[in-house]
């Protein structure tokens, strides 16, 4: 029996689709907000070798790293206010489990990228006669973050893959308003479909964005 | 003669138990320039990474316009990075990777250390950097990015990147090696001109032809000791002693006395 | 009023979660032996002279690499019954949904390790007479899959942890036995506590032998970095 696909009937839902996919954009930018500054820190005591904190920063990265991002959700979601006492909404409890754990990636990648640059230029901003503040913030980190821009890229499509999880604690993002749609109009394929080419076009363009970027610093520097 | 700048005594320096330097004695005086000679290995640029603390000294005192450098603690001296730095902007570095910083234009690379180390406000650290970079006859680059010019050309910015801070002295490791040949002429055209301005500069070098025009005094190392120091006449044309003699016989390239450069035709405008 | 932290009922329903973690090693084995087979095949297209085949290759590539892996499982969910009649089943699901997953990124490992090997080397096997297969199997792989073997480590860790999407079609692995116990005995933190720890006493490991694999590697040459 071959399936009567029908398209239309999910295309009136579009509207609420593309909400849920606002949802997940801004917890996407949520989580990075807060792995952005988390991250950098923790990746520059980890390349400067800061005495005592760089041990804290390896177990915090390890744990992360290997940690799984649906457990920490369901993690911080159920177990974190029985904890704290407090009440979390949603949004506050996925930021948290997603934002830490993108912040143990970002630290790996720009403690990478600091150590792509070459001791030259910790010389010459030395030889000049910076202090070593100086040195990361003014020489080494605005060309460090030139070469991982491409690849923190890629780690916002991870971030954005990973927010979809929210739904399963009833974040309204796209997965879960896909849920709604589908259980409206009972066309869970087409539904579903939809809600995946939205995803795709989105990550597929900050995959070009990356990809082009990479390329551009590669040309200017030799 | 007249004061001095930089004065270093019994400088030793050891990578744990290889000693590169053995005991160092060597005086620059205002004005002067002095050009370090030798074979690889013999501590040249090792030398000159301790006189701007890049490498700290194991033993030895370093004095800078008549100021001792670090702090005596029993017999030996100690350093405190965060001293030093100070001490590094009164000595002007070229490398030989010319090492600018490539997300910075050439403009950018003169002014920042003027900006944030000194202060300067950028109006005026902006007009004293035009003023280096045409000394240097590459002013017309400002707005380029490192990446556009030429090895000489970088390695002529990297040099009025280190005249911006004013320096007291100005060191020079090896500033053409890592040169195109046809483009050794225009840095050293640069450097000599430098000299001739009153620069106090302390130069390693392999251009003989360098040493012999533009140094006051020639110092010879070997193995971690100045081994014969001299005018270069002297010292270039009638050394003394065996090694110094081995080592400029070596030097085929070195054809004396170089013809006259004339600054302004070599330095493209 | 601090919370009072009681481990006691796991001690209990441990045989539980041995099951909940028996259902996921279970996923994760299949998931991996297909992944890796599949990903063989497009890894192998997407090198391949042929200009139709390495389009295939891409698009299957982007459009699973670019879709959150949750929506795949979801959509096989409902899909897989659509097409060929039968029931839907979580298992199925998760296998075909995840199998697909890792054969998209162990494709771009294959290809990334058949592009690592010098042109020389191609060209010395065809020196020799051997067609594009030959030149791959017998000169090419054997090479390549040695410098690969870290960046299939991780990509094992990743499927792991993708496993876990499968609680939301309530296959039994570790994390919906947990998600079960947790509100039969109302005690989330404990239960969930216990799975991050499972988890990360399983996977740490195994992420520090992948680090040890590609260092002993890089220091006997020859390493590919992706």
């Amino acid at each position: 029996m071959p399936y009567d696909w029908n398209f239309s009937i999910v295309l009136q839902y579009m509207p609420q689709l593309l909400w849920g996919g606002l949802h997940t954009v801004l917890l996407s930018a949520a989580c990075i907000a807060l792995a952005v500054p988390i991250g950098v820190v923790l990746g520059v005591i980890r390349h400067q070798r800061v005495r005592f904190l760089a041990p804290i920063a390896v177990v915090y990265i390890d744990f992360f790293r290997t940690s799984v991002a649906l457990v920490l959700i369901c993690w911080c979601y159920y177990a974190l206010p029985i904890l704290l006492g407090v009440n979390l909404s949603t949004f506050t409890a996925v930021t948290i489990a997603i934002g830490l754990q993108a912040s143990a990636y970002l630290a790996e990648l720009v403690r990478a990228g600091l150590g792509s640059i070459s001791t030259g230029q910790w010389e010459a901003a030395r030889a000049l006669g910076m202090p070593g503040t100086m040195r990361l913030r003014y020489i080494i980190l605005p060309q460090a973050a030139r070469r991982m821009i491409p690849v923190f890229f890629l780690l916002v499509v991870e971030v954005v893959k990973t927010t979809t999880l929210a739904g399963i604690v009833t974040y309204p993002e796209i997965v879960y308003e896909a849920f709604r749609v589908s259980t409206e109009v009972y066309r869970p394929v087409e539904t579903f479909t939809i809600a995946g080419l939205i995803c795709f076009a989105f990550l597929f363009v900050t995959g070009r964005i990356a990809m082009r970027l990479e390329r551009r610093y590669a040309a200017v520097e030799r | 003669m007249t004061e001095e700048v930089l004065r270093i005594e019994g400088l030793r320096k050891a990578y744990g138990l290889l000693e590169v330097l053995k005991g160092i004695d060597l005086t620059v005086h205002r004005g002067e320039t002095v050009c370090l000679i030798g074979a690889s290995g013999s501590g040249k640029s090792t030398l000159l990474r301790c006189v701007n603390f890049l490498g700290y000294p194991t033993e030895g005192r370093i004095y800078l316009e008549g100021r001792l450098i670090g702090r005596e603690s029993g017999g030996k001296m100690a350093y405190r990075e965060s001293k030093l730095c100070a001490v590094r902007t009164h000595v002007g570095m070229v490398f030989q990777q010319f090492n600018l910083f490539p997300h910075l234009t050439v403009e950018e690379n003169v002014t920042i250390g003027p900006i944030k180390i000194r202060g300067v406000p950028p109006a005026v650290a902006h007009e004293k950097a035009a003023e280096q970079l045409r000394r240097v006859g590459i002013l017309d680059k400002a707005k380029d990015y490192p990446s556009q010019l030429s090895g000489g050309q970088q390695q002529r910015v990297a040099i009025a990147r280190a005249l911006a801070m004013e320096p007291s002295i100005m060191l020079f490791d090896e500033a053409t090696s890592a040169l195109d040949p046809e483009l050794v002429g225009e840095v050293l055209v640069a450097m000599r001109k430098l000299a001739e301005d009153g620069t106090t500069m302390l130069v390693v070098t392999h251009e003989l032809g360098f040493a012999y025009n533009v140094a006051h005094r020639v110092v010879f190392l070997h193995e971690g000791t100045i081994y014969e120091e001299g005018p270069p006449q002297e010292i270039l044309v009638r050394p003394r002693r065996p090694r110094t003699q081995d080592f400029l016989r070596g030097h085929t390239a070195f054809r004396m006395p170089e013809p006259e450069m004339t600054p302004a035709a070599a330095v493209d405008g | 009023m601090a919370y009072e932290w009681d481990f006691a009922f796991l001690w209990v329903l441990w045989p539980h979660l041995l099951v909940g973690l028996a259902g996921t090693a279970k996923l994760w084995a299949v998931a991996l032996i297909c992944g890796l087979g599949i990903g063989l095949v497009v890894g192998i297209f997407r090198t391949a002279p042929s200009r139709i085949l390495r389009s295939i290759g891409t698009v299957y590539v982007e459009a699973i690499r670019n879709t959150p892996g949750l929506i795949q499982l979801i959509w096989f969910y409902y899909a897989i019954p659509m097409v060929t009649g039968w029931q839907a089943s979580a298992w199925l699901a998760a296998v075909v949904s995840l199998s697909i997953y890792t054969g998209a990124y162990s494709a771009e490992i294959y290809r990334a390790g058949i592009a690592s090997i010098e042109r020389g080397q191609w060209e010395a096997a065809r020196a020799i007479g051997f067609g594009f297969g030959a030149q791959m199997r017998y000169i090419v792989l054997p090479q390549a899959l040695m410098r690969m073997i870290p960046a299939f480590g991780n990509r094992a860790i990743e499927l792991a942890k993708a496993t876990t999407l499968a609680s939301t079609i309530a296959f039994g692995e570790l994390l919906y036995t947990a998600k079960v116990i947790a509100e039969d005995q109302m005690r989330p933190l404990e239960t969930y506590t216990a799975v991050t720890v499972i988890f990360t006493v399983i996977l740490l490991p195994v992420s520090y032998g992948c680090v040890w694999f590609e260092r002993r590697l890089a220091r006997r040459g020859g390493v590919h970095r992706d």
